[in-house]
């Protein structure tokens, strides 16, 4: 009797106690990532084909101080490279996020739905319109040039999809677009014979190298401000996870709703396109990282994570291309295929699996 | 007028602006059960589907205390209406719990933050579906049975005025269906809430709620209380029924009279031959069956499976004539089967009709 009354109060909401310790998952998940965000930051700066000491560095990061060339490495090399790196990869997989939110669908993603392509296409006609032409295009073209090729590919899935409810065919119809966009760039890059060529074609594999100070600010810019967007729709994407049918009777606008998804995806990936090419698998890959991490799929705490450990995937794989075969640098796609895909075949193994049981 | 809480007023719906159906008119007063029945494909879905506004009306208007819904915002819909449908979810990593608290969102701020109050009502919805020991599972590794549950919960948990269901007891066992019908049929008398569903089952439909709406054909076929719809010929026709029987006395589903001449002779009375009726008619064995009053409870189904009831008027002794029509009918019959029947001072006449068939040889049983 006493016993009983000892346990009954101040044992409060069941689901309560359950979510104050979900929020401690939370919390160790990011702290973890916050850490992992320093090292891979430290260690990128640290390694190159020049070594420069650790306590030259943090002069040099501090104070602006030392040897000319050892400056400029840092400060117009290393460091916005990294920092582009970590904007792309949170946006990156911020946009795979969305679009498996939009699709239902684990492995859609930029990608793979040939959303990159279709953006890696238009900015390559209008480079090389502009090579003809000689008129210069500056960052904002081409992220402007991506996100209609974003916004065309995005389209032509979605015709499909409203055709085909079929998780693999939707998959297939997107590698097609892929294929079909990559072979009009690979048509068009072929055909235009200038020295600058060169440079669109390491673009149009994916890489981080040679980025500006500009191009960190404007990707900075543009990512941050779509990725505040995104968060303040956190909540209709959870409400959306639930189905179209369900998220309109919770009160979610969904005619409107799906065109903001739509936008805010490709605005994402079209500024990463822009920037360093098409990226295969990040956005598939880190999503189902981030959920597995937070045993969550909650947008308000998986969105961020998402964006943090998108960040840290594409500054290890930046790393892992740089150094892999130094001085040969990797394209920044190979390296994300690696590890990419072998997680996207798990997802659909694992989803066959879960079906059948 | 004033008295009207939901009101469909000559709504047509339909599909790609293709009419399915058309001028249903549908009063429904608050805190009352209203459940569509009608053959699979009739409509029953669109009209659900239109009257929460996932397809767009065709024609006429929703009124929703007064108020066109078309006119109302979606947040202002989600707070007054909950709904259980069909359509399979598919959520990842969530629990049961994480899906019932879903139906808190029309309530929560920007961010979709849960209170402590919302976290316990969560709890509460859970308890009146009996599923609280459920909240910890994985909504994807649970039964059918049990994901009904917690979508109604779910339902519970938006605080709405009126639900919504869409097949909601298609997939569970009998326990499950029992179990999930009385707790809507409380939440409509304790809490005044109003149901709108669709059944497949005709007879749980009939006990559980307070109006019913044939969906059949054109229009809708029929709609008004249990008592007016649930007559043989009207569901006969409704699901075009033209091998078997529907009784409305104990709401069951028979199967169509055995053909063929009857062979048999039934000795029953209350109750004793149900159980013989049912298996001749498995064997399908046409037989004759009396001596029934006809308020005896083996009076109901011996009317819709045998080949022919000889019958008395209630509380009347069994006279004359029945005795001579029993006997004239165990002379055509080949066997005469002897149920267990309670002898009492209306049927006395029943022995002499066991003696009759004994003598003849023909008594087993």
């Amino acid at each position: 009797m006493s016993e009983k009354q000892a346990i009954q109060p101040n044992i409060g909401s069941s689901f309560h106690q359950e979510n104050i310790r979900r929020k401690s998952r939370f919390a160790i998940v990011f702290i973890l990532l916050a850490i992992a965000f320093c090292v891979i930051v430290v260690i990128n700066i640290n390694s190159g084909n020049v070594h420069i000491p650790i306590s030259q560095i943090v002069k040099i990061l501090f104070t602006h101080a030392g040897p000319d060339k050892d400056v400029n490495i840092i400060w117009q090399i290393r460091l916005p490279r990294i920092l582009v790196a970590a904007v792309l990869g949170g946006g990156l997989a911020t946009s795979g996020f969305l679009l498996q939110t939009f699709f239902e669908n684990p492995i859609a993603g930029p990608f793979v739905l040939g959303i990159s392509s279709g953006a890696k296409m238009v900015v390559a006609l209008v480079m090389i319109f502009g090579l003809l032409h000689g008129l210069t295009m500056n960052s904002w073209t081409y992220i402007i040039a991506a996100f209609v090729g974003s916004l065309m590919s995005t389209g032509f899935i979605l015709l499909v999809a409203r055709r085909i409810r079929n998780m693999a065919a939707l998959l297939v119809a997107g590698i097609m677009i892929g294929y079909i966009c990559n072979a009009i760039t690979d048509f068009v890059v072929t055909f235009a014979d200038d020295s600058d060529i060169v440079n669109l074609r390491g673009w149009s594999l994916g890489s981080f190298s040679g980025m500006s100070w500009s191009n960190v600010w404007i990707s900075i810019g543009v990512i941050g401000v779509t990725f505040v967007l995104v968060m303040l729709s956190a909540k209709p994407i959870h409400a959306y996870q639930m189905g179209e049918a369900y998220a309109q009777s919770m009160g979610v606008n969904i005619r409107f709703f799906r065109i903001v998804l739509i936008l805010l995806s490709s605005i994402l990936s079209a500024t990463v396109t822009a920037f360093a090419g098409p990226i295969s698998f990040v956005g598939i890959a880190v999503p189902f990282l981030a959920k597995a991490f937070l045993g969550s799929s909650k947008p308000l705490v998986v969105l961020p994570a998402n964006f943090l450990t998108g960040a840290v995937f594409c500054m290890l794989c930046d790393l892992i291309a740089r150094l892999a075969f130094a001085p040969v640098e990797l394209n920044i796609s190979t390296v994300t295929s690696i590890f990419g895909a072998p997680i996207v075949i798990y997802i659909l193994i694992n989803r066959r699996r879960g079906r059948n049981g | 007028m004033d008295k009207k809480y939901f009101s469909i007023d000559h709504l047509s719906v339909g599909y790609n602006k293709q009419v399915l159906i058309r001028d249903i008119c549908v009063d429904i007063q608050k805190g009352e059960i209203v459940t569509l029945i009608g053959p699979n494909g009739a409509g029953k879905s669109t009209i659900l589907k239109s009257i929460t506004r996932q397809l767009s009306l065709l024609g006429g208007q929703v009124l929703f205390d007064n108020k066109d819904i078309m006119g109302m915002s979606f947040k202002e819909i989600s707070q007054k209406m909950a709904v259980v449908l069909t359509e399979r979810m598919k959520p990842e990593l969530m629990t049961c719990a994480d899906i019932v608290a879903t139906g808190r969102y029309p309530y929560t701020g920007r961010l979709g933050v849960l209170t402590p109050e919302d976290e316990a009502k969560v709890d509460a919805a859970l308890a009146a579906v009996n599923a609280s020991e459920l909240a910890g599972r994985d909504f994807n590794a649970i039964s059918d049975g049990e994901r009904q549950r917690i979508l109604l919960a779910r339902a519970i948990c938006q605080e709405p005025e009126l639900i919504i269901l869409d097949e909601p007891t298609s997939f569970l066992d009998v326990r499950y269906k029992l179990e999930l019908l009385s707790i809507l049929t409380r939440m409509a008398k304790e809490n005044d809430i109003t149901i709108i569903m669709t059944l497949h089952e005709i007879d749980l439909a009939q006990k559980v709620s307070d109006k019913i709406v044939c969906v059949h054909g054109e229009t809708i076929y029929a709609y008004g209380t249990p008592a007016e719809i649930f007559e043989e010929e009207k569901i006969k026709n409704l699901y075009n029924i033209d091998n078997g029987f529907y009784d409305p006395v104990f709401g069951s589903i028979e199967l169509a009279k055995a053909e063929g001449e009857p062979d048999v002779f039934v000795i029953a009375g209350g109750g004793s031959g149900i159980s013989t009726f049912r298996a001749l008619r498995k064997e399908n064995r046409a037989f004759i069956t009396g001596i029934l009053h006809k308020n005896d409870i083996d009076y109901e189904l011996a009317r819709l499976l045998a080949a022919e009831v000889v019958t008395e008027e209630p509380f009347e002794p069994i006279g004359e004539t029945a005795i001579e029509q029993a006997k004239a009918a165990i002379d055509g019959c080949k066997e005469v089967i002897l149920c267990d029947v309670p002898i009492g001072q209306m049927n006395q006449p029943v022995k002499e009709l066991i003696a009759y068939a004994e003598d003849q040889g023909k008594l087993i049983g």
